[in-house]
């Protein structure tokens, strides 16, 4: 009897396809994916137990690490009018190509009254200069103040939207100058923030 | 798929000189892992890097409309924060106080216990919920203050205030030497 023959297949599979979703898949995490923005100092940031995100908008950080206050706000379109805002109050002017730099910038660190200065560097410039964060004190108009003043003006003007403000501190900072940021922002009613952690789990 | 049409395209009984004919097809599964690769990164860095906020509201302080109500220090926790993550607890006023005045750590054989312990025992006495005060001195650190919000939102307690520190529990501290 004739042996019944199998008919002989080759191995090889069309990877085509496969490969077509990978590299969709890539594109849409390398597109939706935020690029990792560098403070300006290191804060070891503490851990806690919650989950809730922070949100993406509407939103204003301030990083405090080794005494010094660095005041950033989510959008660009935000920071422009911050700027404007501050500009008024403190009788200064920018020029719209100090507001353009301004609107890139990711944080502040530098008092108002070298703003302008440290706007006309450029980056090479910048990373050299000691910056020195946001001057805060117990006074009721420290710069602070106006900046997240100004922030959350800005924000219900362009967004409509309430700002929301958080605080993103290094776990060993002392709690006197926790005490003073929280202290500037009570004084303009914002009572409730955010402090910024990472994930904890629990232990049992 | 990789296999190279390596059959010769020369003449066949001396017919037609034909041009090799090369199969177009290219292996494609080195790409596959090379793009799988990227997107586990991708996925990895992420995230889980995502940074998380912990909701804080504090008392208002506006001195127009006050209107605070009395809190009775039969169910009034006070957690004095010192120096070395060291915390210090006492239910009641400081100079009379109903549970005295002890030093214990974080953690959960630490605050977290006495906390458990305490408001249990308060809401079974009371029917009503133990309020903490936390007094931050100012040799705590920041990490201190978030992880005893920490710690009372794993002990699901819901009336807390962080408040500022007075003269007599700073003595304490002193007396303990946590500050």
């Amino acid at each position: 009897m004739a042996r019944a023959k199998v008919a002989r297949k080759s191995t090889a599979i069309d990877m085509t396809a496969m490969c077509d979703v990978a590299f969709l898949l890539l594109t849409f995490f390398i597109l939706s994916a935020k690029p990792k923005v560098q403070d300006p100092v290191h804060a070891d940031i503490p851990a806690s137990t919650t989950i809730q995100v922070l949100p993406e908008k509407d939103f204003s950080s301030l990083l405090v690490a080794q005494g010094k206050v660095f005041f950033s706000v989510e959008g660009a379109d935000i920071r422009m009018e911050t700027l404007k805002g501050m500009a008024d109050q403190y009788q200064l002017t920018f020029t719209p190509e100090e507001l353009k730099q301004f609107a890139s910038l990711e944080s502040v660190g530098v008092p108002i009254a070298s703003l302008k200065g440290y706007l006309a560097m450029n980056n090479q410039e910048r990373s050299k200069v000691a910056l020195t964060g946001v001057p805060v004190d117990t006074t009721d108009t420290n710069e602070l103040f106006w900046w997240v003043k100004n922030a959350r003006k800005a924000d219900k003007l362009v967004h409509n939207a309430e700002l929301k403000i958080a605080i993103k501190g290094d776990s060993k900072e002392e709690y006197p100058t926790i005490a003073k940021i929280i202290k500037t922002l009570q004084k303009q009613k914002v009572n409730k923030f955010g402090l910024i952690t990472s994930l904890r789990t629990v232990a049992k | 798929m990789a296999e190279l049409d390596t059959s010769g395209g020369g003449k066949k009984d001396g017919g037609k000189v034909r041009s090799k004919k090369s199969s177009t097809r290219v292996d494609l599964t080195a790409m596959v892992y090379l793009a799988f690769l990227l997107i586990t990164f991708f996925i990895l860095t992420t995230t889980l890097q995502k940074p998380k906020a912990m909701d804080l509201t504090m008392p208002d302080k506006d001195e127009v409309t006050k209107q605070q109500l009395p809190v009775p220090a039969t169910r009034t926790m006070t957690v004095l924060l010192g120096k070395n993550n060291k915390v210090e607890w006492y239910i009641g006023l400081p100079d009379n106080p109903i549970t005295a005045p002890s030093v214990t750590g974080f953690g959960k054989n630490g605050i977290r216990q006495a906390l458990f312990d305490k408001g249990k025992e308060i809401l079974a006495a009371s029917g009503k919920p133990m309020i903490v005060l936390i007094k931050p001195s100012d040799k705590s650190t920041y990490n201190d203050m978030v992880t005893i919000m920490d710690e009372l939102n794993i002990v699901n307690n819901q009336q807390r205030a962080i408040v500022d520190i007075t003269q007599i529990d700073i003595q304490l501290l002193k007396r303990d030497q946590i500050y």
